[in-house]
């Protein structure tokens, strides 16, 4: 674990050329501060603000101030960016794909002594996002999204098929329902979601990227992610399940409309789906993930975000205080499930939710199923230039959706486009 | 011969008739293709969520006032803020750009002094640099001299516009006759007065063009702010509602709230053209000098 450690801070110097180089090797605790301390927070958790308010109230020597940002890979770049010219915020949303790019630019702060308590309060799955497999603890995990099928039970019934138990029966089901019905399609392939594809092969056991002595290893195109992808591709090709990305107003529009009948998605999907497809209210229900063999079990992530504390943060100690506030009290977790709908990532966090759903409301089990799903979720570690990777799925997908021509390739070219990217950066590629 | 001029007449007739109708169709056409996307965000401000992504794109809905009030209750009013920090940026930075553009393009156009040229050629080639490409190195600046996240970050870099620049020199140039000035040397006034009294007169129809430039173009801009704010209690309207759109991949963009604050957002555009137009009056200075 050590020369993991050591080979993860090497590399990050390599790449930080510019930057404050120092690996953060001399993590001792760090000392309260003296007098009142002001932090800033940049996240995009709705209704943090009011979270956050009952902090300050509680403790009003560590006033922390929210500024609401847009979420995604454009706040990971300003983010960096903002570390790189001196100015970063104290804490950060740091979703757990993009944690790796801020430890390797040395953009966040090793919290390994402010979190010795905490660890005890997340899975081991969970908690391996933040550390990278390293011993070091890079942020506190907030959210998880333990990923699980969606699908219109209504629309089943009528089209007169079962929750498929495998993929083979998912595909099965997916030439079904097209042939009953030529404008209704099972599902579709976004090739817009890395992340989604990405939760996809973790739950077939995929592991991308991993250090192995003083070196990474990158492995995308391994046998797990290339049946994930022979199997979409495949479906694609054969015109069975519809290649347009979520989130489109499209997408909304044939939700809304019961032309899809089943989304693979992660356990914050009832948010979007109560959003954007308010008039299937109560008609969907949700199903572990169709699985690769009969009897396994097993489910990926797909997102999910962690609070990191800024390496040039004047105000560590305190800045970590709060996010282990934040992340494992319970009355801040029930907050954050109240007011900031997330599923937080603390083990004792999924027993706050209790009422279904409004727009679950036919399925009163609802948070028990997620329990459960959630706790076959497959760890998986990020790599430093997740966002190069997820450029090449969108470039290679995008484009052997529009030819339907299988997805081997594209997987391939994700493998090429990574591994060169680390090589540019200096980056030590095991063979 | 009384024939041949009538079809004289006619021929020219024919020429004319389709050729003012083919200018209007055309102009009918432009109108239509920058009408058309606004009068979608007009329908569909109208929309509420549930009805924005099911019914037709056309057919208005009913929920016009329910987005508005949700849009004034986001966040405590968030959006309001975000207005007026937007009316602060493009309105003070609009007034400052004229300013300098102003002077600078009537001296740039009135005196000859050395490094003239060279001042002008190095404005045109600034004209050239797109704005997007100093945002990230101006960003690092701001941060060097501690000036990041202010609202001087976001005014500062857009007071100096080599284009409003440009426009001031080459308006100075045809709306103030040399002779003119000439007049006023002759009768004792200083280069302040000059400036003062009869430049400024002239150059107003180019000074609203100029302010109007500045002012859209700062209104709209969203990168520079997006890069040189962190505090969401500075953000203009432009990264305000981006933060609706982007709420993170486990949230649903707020797509109701986004049209409703961009319909918002353009009514005090379209207030200030309608008021500002009638200070396009040319030929100002006709009249002013014998030639």
């Amino acid at each position: 674990m050590r020369t993991n450690r050591l080979a993860l801070a090497a590399l990050a110097v390599t790449l930080a050329a510019g930057c404050s180089g120092a690996p953060q090797e001399t993590a001792s605790p760090s000392k309260a501060p003296a007098g009142p301390v002001t932090l800033t927070y940049w996240t995009w958790v709705p209704n943090m603000d009011k979270i956050v308010k009952v902090w300050n109230a509680a403790n009003p020597d560590i006033t922390v101030t929210v500024s609401k940002q847009a979420g995604g890979d454009d706040a990971a770049a300003k983010f960096l960016t903002a570390a790189k010219a001196g100015n970063p915020p104290d804490l950060v949303q740091a979703e757990y794909q993009m944690l790796p790019s801020f430890v390797a630019a040395d953009a966040v702060a090793d919290l390994t002594a402010e979190t010795a308590q905490a660890k005890a309060e997340f899975g081991e799955g969970i908690w391996g996002l933040v550390t990278l497999g390293t011993d070091a603890v890079y942020a506190l995990p907030q959210d998880s999204g333990p990923m699980m099928l969606y699908y219109r039970r209504d629309l089943f019934d009528k089209f007169g098929i079962e929750v498929p138990k495998t993929w083979q029966e998912y595909g099965e089901a997916a030439r079904t329902v097209h042939k009953k019905d030529p404008e209704v399609f099972l599902g579709t392939f976004s090739s817009k979601d890395p992340g989604s594809f990405t939760g996809l092969a973790q739950q077939a056991g995929a592991q991308w990227w991993s250090i192995s002595g003083e070196s990474w290893k990158v492995a995308i195109n391994d046998a797990a992610t290339t049946k994930v992808a022979d199997f979409w591709g495949g479906l694609v090709k054969e015109g069975v399940i519809d290649g347009q990305p979520y989130f489109t107003p499209e997408w909304n529009k044939a939700l809304n409309d019961g032309k899809l009948l089943t989304w693979p998605s992660a356990v914050w999907g009832p948010g979007v789906l109560s959003s954007n497809a308010p008039k299937a209210k109560g008609k969907w229900a949700i199903a572990p993930l169709p699985q690769w063999s009969a009897g396994e079990n097993s489910s990926g992530f797909w997102g999910g975000s962690s609070t990191a504390v800024a390496e040039k943060s004047p105000n560590r100690a305190a800045a970590a205080k709060f996010a282990t506030w934040l992340n494992t009290d319970p009355e801040a977790l029930e907050l954050l499930v109240k007011e900031g709908a997330v599923y937080p990532a603390a083990t004792k966090g999924g027993a706050l939710l209790t009422e279904a759903p409004d727009y679950f409301s036919s399925q009163p089990d609802f948070w028990q199923q997620v329990a459960a799903i959630s706790a076959t979720a497959r760890g998986f570690t990020f790599g430093p230039n997740v966002n190069v990777t997820y450029n090449a799925f969108k470039d290679g997908f995008d484009q052997a959706v529009q030819d339907k021509a299988g997805f081997a390739a594209a997987v391939g070219k994700m493998q090429e486009a990574t591994l060169a990217d680390m090589r540019k950066s200096g980056f030590q590629i095991a063979p | 011969m009384a024939a041949a001029t009538r079809t004289a007449a006619h021929a020219a007739m024919r020429g004319a008739l389709p050729l003012g109708f083919t200018s209007t169709a055309v102009l009918l056409l432009g109108a239509v293709y920058c009408l058309f996307p606004v009068s979608w965000v007009l329908v569909a401000a109208t929309k509420s969520k549930a009805e924005l992504f099911s019914i037709s794109a056309f057919a208005p809905g009913t929920g016009l006032l329910s987005n508005l009030a949700d849009l004034a209750a986001y966040r405590d009013g968030v959006f309001w803020l975000w207005l007026l920090n937007t009316l602060l940026y493009a309105g003070g930075g609009a007034l400052l750009s004229t300013v300098v553009s102003t002077v600078s393009g009537y001296t740039l156009a009135k005196y000859r002094f050395p490094g003239r040229n060279v001042i002008f050629n190095l404005l045109l080639g600034g004209i050239l640099v797109p704005a997007v490409v100093l945002a990230i190195p101006q960003y690092l600046l701001f941060s060097t001299v501690g000036l990041a996240d202010t609202y001087w970050s976001v005014l500062l870099p857009q007071i100096l516009h080599p284009y409003g620049i440009y426009l001031a020199r080459v308006y100075a140039g045809a709306a103030i006759p040399d002779t003119l000035l000439e007049a006023g040397r002759i009768d004792g006034a200083g280069h302040g007065t000059l400036l003062r009294k009869v430049a400024l007169p002239l150059m107003l129809p180019g000074m609203v063009t100029i302010f109007l430039f500045q002012f859209v173009a700062i209104w709209n801009n969203f990168l520079l702010p997006y890069i040189m704010l962190g505090d969401d209690q500075k953000f203009p309207l432009t990264v305000g509602l981006y933060t609706l759109l982007a709420a993170g991949a486990n949230q649903p963009s707020l797509y109701n709230l986004i049209i409703t604050g961009a319909l918002v957002s353009i009514i005090p555009l379209i207030a200030l053209f309608l008021t500002m137009q009638r200070y396009w009056r040319t030929d100002l200075s006709s009249g002013a000098v014998k030639h």
